[in-house]
């Protein structure tokens, strides 16, 4: 798979160079020549090409992925390498690209978060979230407080899944098999929650526009409780495990250094962002959801390294159980979902009993309900960064357009500046702490 | 259709009490009483967000404006086709409606606030400036417009297509691209076959 | 040798130690069965819940599986986990084609196995249309439960022999459809027509 070529190549040289950059924020970027702009047909060419004889500063373009194990899915890497450093690099992806913004189009608001649920796989209570969150706000309805700390207390739940999710690739990836073990015997008692509420491990289909699908089962407390008295010695076994183990700091430590500069200049958001130093976090700085009601800290590194990434989500799992014990404090009594006859179907029971209830829920899930029209767009925090939802309807009950801005697919464009002189094994440690899920870079 | 008015209504009265609040904000900058102004575009108020409007000719100038005015990230490049859109859109005067809307969202760290651009395309001629050069994470964003809605943007060091094989043909996202809905065959299992 | 000479000696009677007899074709048989690797072919939501069915609860390593391999010409079963795109499709094929023989196909999720709700111009509407598929495991995504029935089901199938000679014949998967398990413990029987 792999040849040689003589660098730099010409067709790949910054257009942007001959552009100002005037006040603009790619002065920001000292290591932007470390992108590689190249298209699929040239890479095969010089890949078939053979080395020039005596030319001793040749570098060699090589490719990692779409099927690769340290790649998270689907993402494929065009590296060009000097021996064992990469030059430059280009993520290809597109490779799970699902078409979902368009098969969205001919999906009714209802069956929306079907759609959404299955792009960030390894979170999927924010894209119906957000999804829900941008219908709502069309409609300009409000939901019931009871639903509203349902959301919350079943998204903390899930970012926990989902950062533990991340703690088992990341020690996957980095040769700390047991740790992939770890990870997902803890993941598996939270999707056993998930399931009881839901009756689904993922793609839950749980949140919708005017609530949630489903009132909390009985003895959910106990599960909660249950479960927030399993993570807290698991989580120090981590600590054991791997944050003060010489190898693994050694493994991460200085590795896919991002400067602050350059992570606003990229949009990087979430872990990244913070890793950084820059204390952002949507929770906090535009608050969604009852977020303001609750007590929790945003947790900041200093370097940008990867080490910083895995300790900021490491802390965030701890941060997120302290949210879900003031949930479990503070979950009030009352409908899950909204009364909005328009938005909502009729209690169960109800169809039974009346005509009009029956023909109301017929209509509801044959026709769907009606969304003003107008534009909006809605952003909350995922695990992997501001995941916002673009919404325009026109006045009918199908989505005239939804966009859904993946943080995933934003990071991405920060790969090729972590990766910039560093060595191919580091490759692998800044895949991993970008946490990329390829369904929804793709979508 | 009988409610346009009634809605049309509303919506200015949403626009005004946003626009009074906006007031308290925003003082730098005031222009004829009844159109609000932002960066020199007109101003509305969709559901509550800041949105402006520039044209195509004064869009980057606009950016360069924002970037210097501390809106220190651009968060979302889209785009809409309004191709069948079957309602009017509401734009402020001086605005006139095209096919396709490229959409960028920014936000400011330091006031953590939003605001929304919407720049007209017209459908024969999908090109408008790129914000590579003043907001380098916008690239990817570009790419993906470009990909799926095949509005070109100038200044873009490598608008090629992301998301769809580089051999792919037409724009997806087009309201005149079909879905593609492939007609499900139902087959029979081995031993129940009709035939 | 000593075992040969010690049975034409004296018979049955040399058989001093354990032995069992049994053709070739089904001892081979027997260990592509228990030690089918598959390769790692995760693609969407499904990958995860394969990777789930690897990790310590289920435990993929009781049926021989655990060696997720990358190169495919290491692996015996590809496992496709999630929904094939038009891009997709010609590197799924080559890796394919990239494994040793006998290989077979496990189909994971409604997805792979006819692009199930993305009926769109982005996803291959089946991933039968590019190889040939053994097992359908139903499901968005099949549990891990679901996932295993899939493989015992391979297992018997590879262990009788049987996937072996229906390909020799035609080439074609053997298009077995497994029943989706998942959360069968807490699952109620509800009769229509009556009140509880």
């Amino acid at each position: 798979m792999t040849a040689v070529e003589q660098a730099p190549v010409a067709d790949t040289t910054d257009v942007a160079e001959t552009i100002d950059p005037a006040s603009g924020q790619l002065d920001k970027l000292p290591r932007r020549h470390s992108v590689l702009r190249m298209s699929e047909v040239r890479a095969a060419e010089l890949m078939d090409s053979d080395p020039i004889d005596g030319e001793n500063d040749q570098t060699m373009l090589m490719n990692m992925g779409p099927s690769h194990p340290s790649t998270h899915g689907v993402l494929r890497l065009m590296l060009e390498l000097d021996g064992e450093t990469v030059v430059r690099s280009k993520p290809v992806v597109g490779y799970l690209h699902t078409g979902m913004e368009k098969t969205a189009e001919t999906l009714t608001f209802l069956q929306g978060p079907t759609n959404v649920t299955r792009m960030d796989y390894a979170a999927p209570l924010f894209n119906e979230l957000v999804f829900s969150l941008a219908t709502e706000e069309l409609i300009g309805m409000e939901v019931p407080p009871r639903a509203t700390w349902i959301r919350m207390l079943m998204c903390e739940l899930n970012r926990i899944s989902s950062h533990l999710l991340f703690m088992a690739t990341n020690g996957m990836d980095l040769g700390a098999v047991s740790m992939m073990i770890y990870g997902w015997r803890e993941r598996e008692q939270v999707l056993r929650f998930f399931q009881k509420v839901t009756g689904l491990r993922m793609n839950h289909n749980y949140i919708r526009p005017g609530g949630v699908a489903a009132d909390l089962p009985d003895g959910w407390r106990d599960d909660v409780l249950a479960l927030m008295e399993m993570l807290p010695p698991r989580l120090e076994e981590y600590d054991i495990l791997m944050t003060g183990q010489p190898i693994w700091r050694d493994r991460l430590q200085g590795v896919g250094v991002i400067s602050q500069d350059e992570a606003i200049a990229l949009s990087a958001t979430g872990p990244i962002l913070r890793s950084t130093g820059v204390a952002w976090d949507l929770r906090r700085e535009m608050p969604y959801l009852a977020y303001p009601d609750v007590d929790f800290d945003i947790v900041v590194g200093s370097y940008g390294d990867s080490f910083d990434r895995y300790a900021i989500r490491l802390n965030e799992i701890r941060e997120s159980m302290r949210i879900v014990h003031q949930c479990l404090d503070m979950m009030p009594e009352g409908d899950y979902r909204a009364g909005d006859a328009k938005v909502t179907p009729p209690p169960r029971a109800r169809i039974d009993e009346s005509m009009e209830a029956l023909i109301h829920h017929f209509k509801i899930f044959t026709e769907g309900f009606k969304v003003p029209e107008g534009e909006v767009y809605v952003a909350v925090e995922s695990p992997r960064g501001e995941l916002g939802c673009y919404m325009v309807s026109d006045g009918g009950s199908h989505p005239y357009r939804m966009h859904i801005r993946g943080p995933s697919f934003v990071n991405l464009q920060t790969m090729p500046h972590m990766m910039a002189d560093s060595l191919i094994a580091d490759a692998v440690a800044v895949i991993s702490s970008v946490d990329p899920i390829l369904g929804e870079v793709d979508r | 259709m009988a409610d346009d008015t009634e809605t049309a209504d509303t919506e200015t009265a949403e626009t005004e009490a946003a626009d009074t609040e906006a007031a308290d904000q925003e003082t730098a900058e005031e222009a004829a009483p009844e159109v609000e102004t932002a960066y020199g575009c007109p101003v509305t108020y969709s559901r509550g967000q800041k949105v402006i409007h520039p044209s195509r000719g004064e869009w980057l100038d606009v950016a360069v404006q924002l970037l210097a005015d501390g809106w220190n990230m651009c968060v979302d490049v889209t785009s809409v086709d309004y191709l069948s859109y079957g309602v009017a859109r509401e734009l402020p005067a001086g605005v006139n409606a095209e096919r396709f809307e490229v959409v960028a969202s920014f936000i400011s760290h330091s006031r953590a606030e939003r605001i929304r651009v919407r720049i007209q395309v017209p459908g024969d001629d999908p090109t408008v400036g790129s914000l590579y050069a003043l907001y380098p994470g916008s690239d990817y964003l570009e790419r993906e417009v470009f990909d799926l809605m095949g509005i070109s943007f100038e200044g873009h060091p490598d608008m090629s297509r992301i998301l769809m094989p580089e051999t792919w043909q037409g724009h997806p996202l087009r309201k005149d691209y079909e879905v593609g809905v492939i007609p499900v065959q139902f087959k029979a299992p081995a031993g129940k076959g009709s035939e | 040798m000593t075992l040969i000479t010690n049975v034409q000696d004296q018979g049955l009677e040399g058989l001093d130690h354990n032995v069992i007899t049994a053709p070739i074709e089904q001892l081979v048989n027997w260990a592509r069965a228990r030690s089918s690797w598959p390769a790692t072919f995760g693609l969407a939501c499904c990958a995860i819940e394969m990777m789930a069915t690897g990790g310590s609860h289920y435990d993929l390593a009781r049926l021989g599986m655990e060696v997720f391999r990358a190169s495919p010409r290491q692996a015996d079963v590809m496992i496709v986990a999630g929904r094939v795109s038009q891009k997709m499709a010609p590197v799924l094929r080559q890796i394919y084609d990239q494994m040793m023989e006998p290989k077979w196909v496990i189909s994971m999720g409604v997805c792979a196995s006819s692009g199930g709700m993305f009926n769109n111009y982005a996803i291959v509407q089946g991933v039968d249309q590019i190889v040939p598929v053994d097992v359908y495991a139903p499901g968005c995504p099949p549990g891990p439960e679901t996932l295993l029935h899939a493989i015992t089901t391979l297992h018997t199938k590879i262990e009788t022999g049987e996937l072996l000679q229906r390909r020799q014949e035609t080439g074609a998967g053997a298009n077995l459809t497994v029943e989706q398990l998942d959360g069968q413990g807490v699952s109620q029987v509800v009769q229509i027509g009556k009140k509880a």
